[in-house]
């Protein structure tokens, strides 16, 4: 396992944003982690501590300030064709259709339209929209356009899987059906995943690893394995001692985080 | 019991439709008695002496110079050659300022470095009243269609191009890092996400800069032209004729409507993805 590449390594990144007003924010300071091939990595924090931004660095959509990002030991340095993310707020294209939706990654990198959409019909099956193809997403649920998302990230068979609380938007129930099916689909490819959330009870449902940051500037407070077996069922897998164990321990780590953050917002507030 | 449940559920929609067909009856009529007491009355206050023909002219008389038109011609021609050279004005002048209102918005909303060397200039040239550039086109192209259409273009322009560039710089941020991610390149980016994503700006500016056109073409002929539905007017008013110019106007807004018509097709089919996208009132 040591000898071994990581996916993802950050090395001592920090990334400084100018504010419209010409103030800098400082959203990450000296963090550093890794991502095992294969491996799927929970990322929790307080709310805004700078956790979506770990995942543009490593998309490539925005550089560190300091520090480097590695994929597969070579430096990130633009938008890399092994990367997929899924975005918090509803990013399929609303003026195409579901199948037209699915198959725009492989018809961006210029592979035939044939091929690619007997493939997009296969990736519609495979999440559970078939009879959808033709629909708009205006026409879906919440649920049925993160499902389009997940097949729209998948069809370019990512090698590195970026989340950014793909499912907050969605209700409990939907939620949890959604994770099985995310899990169902990972295990297909295995793909290294980084799935960013605030919510601890998912991150440690789904995970082989979590990490907690720090309020901002974030940093990494702890790694935590989760070491509970697979194949995994996301509702029942919340009741299991091992589960609840785990639960307590890293939550004592993110509790003071989320209490400093709160406080900070309280403060901000009364200022 | 259920039967009587059954039929009042079943009868109450068939209810609703009725209603629904009485009011539009209650509108209509009311529009229509609208129209009948203003060109009624008009025409009576007219002949009872109360206003003055020679400067407001007469309904009857309005009918009577459109069927001179259409059955003996104008002065500079047939009626229909009139409509088709101010329809030609109109709509080259149209195409060519929507295209480049088009290119340029998105162009400039994609591309920051050219929106900021652009920016005051285009700040100037629109504050200009652009209308009176008319007069000069006519110095600088002479009577014919060219004047009309590069004053149509000049007009279009702004009307679309203000539309397209705040189109394109409103796009989602999260749709345009999507298809990066997923593989788009800067020019599928444009095409495919971009472009489709100002669509609702740039549609919504068509209505307005077709008005724009026709306006263009109007005064353009108004000023110096040899045919057209503007010289007509502009020669009915020489002649002291106002039912000439209402019956002119009419023309104008017959064709403006039946453009205004064809856009809004154009509008419900391109943006058929539009969740908002109620079916097009009735009226108004």
């Amino acid at each position: 396992m040591t000898d071994e590449t990581p996916a993802v390594e950050l090395r001592d990144v920090t990334k400084r944003f100018r504010s419209p007003d010409g103030s800098v924010y400082t959203a990450l300071r000296d963090l550093s982690m890794t991502v095992a091939p294969g491996e799927f990595c929970a990322v929790v924090g307080p709310t805004g501590c700078g956790k979506s931004t770990t995942l543009s660095l490593v998309s490539g959509l925005e550089p560190a300030s300091a520090g480097t990002v590695h994929i597969d030991g070579v430096p990130v340095t633009g938008i890399d064709p092994r990367v997929g993310f899924m975005f918090q707020s509803d990013a399929v294209f609303p003026w195409k259709s579901v199948l037209a939706n699915v198959a725009a990654g492989p018809l961006f990198r210029g592979r035939p339209r044939k091929a690619v959409l007997g493939e997009a019909r296969e990736w519609v099956r495979r999440v559970g929209l078939a009879g959808f193809e033709e629909h708009l997403p205006h026409q879906l649920s919440g649920g049925m356009r993160k499902r389009v998302a997940l097949a729209q990230t998948l069809i370019n068979e990512p090698r590195i899987l970026l989340m950014d609380e793909p499912f907050a938007a969605l209700d409990a129930q939907t939620r949890q059906i959604m994770s099985d099916e995310l899990l169902r689909l990972w295990e297909l490819t295995r793909p290294s995943v980084i799935f960013v959330t605030h919510d601890l009870e998912e991150a440690i449902a789904l995970a082989d690893k979590v990490v907690v940051l720090t309020v901002g500037p974030a940093t990494v407070k702890g790694e935590y394995r989760v070491d509970l077996p697979r194949p995994r069922r996301v509702q029942e897998i919340r009741f299991e001692p091992r589960f609840v164990a785990l639960y307590e321990r890293i939550w004592q780590a993110l509790r003071d985080e989320v209490k400093l953050a709160y406080a900070r917002t309280a403060k901000a507030v009364a200022a | 019991m259920s039967a009587v449940t059954l039929e009042t559920t079943a009868a109450a929609p068939a209810r609703t439709r009725v209603r629904v067909r009485r009011r539009r009856l209650v509108v209509r009529t009311s529009q229509l008695a609208l129209v009948v007491a203003f060109i009624g009355g008009w025409e009576l206050a007219v002949r009872a002496k109360l206003i003055d023909e020679f400067t407001y002219g007469r309904p009857s008389m309005v009918v009577a110079q459109l069927k001179t038109w259409i059955f003996d011609g104008t002065e500079v021609g047939s009626l229909g050659a009139q409509i088709w050279v101010t329809l030609e004005e109109t709509l080259i002048g149209f195409a060519i300022g929507v295209s480049l209102g088009v290119v340029l918005g998105v162009a400039l909303g994609r591309i920051p470095f050219l929106a900021d060397v652009f920016d005051p200039f285009i700040k100037v040239m629109n504050s200009i009243p652009r209308i009176v550039l008319g007069s000069i086109f006519v110095l600088w192209f002479g009577l014919g269609l060219l004047s009309k259409v590069v004053l149509v273009v000049v007009l279009v322009f702004f009307a679309v191009f203000f539309n397209a560039f705040q189109g394109a710089r409103e796009v989602d941020r999260n749709l345009i890092a999507n298809a990066r991610i997923l593989g788009a390149s800067p020019r599928k980016v444009t095409w495919q996400v971009v472009v489709p994503s100002a669509m609702t700006w740039i549609i919504a500016s068509l209505h307005i800069a077709f008005g724009f056109a026709l306006i263009g073409a109007i005064v353009g002929e108004f000023i110096g032209a040899q045919h057209g539905l503007g010289l007509l007017i502009n020669e009915a008013r020489g002649a002291f004729n106002p039912n000439g110019v209402y019956a002119a106007m009419l023309i104008i807004a017959v064709v403006a409507l039946a453009a205004e018509w064809l856009i809004a097709l154009l509008e419900r089919r391109l943006l058929r993805w539009r969740p908002s996208q109620l079916p097009s009132s009735p009226d108004i």
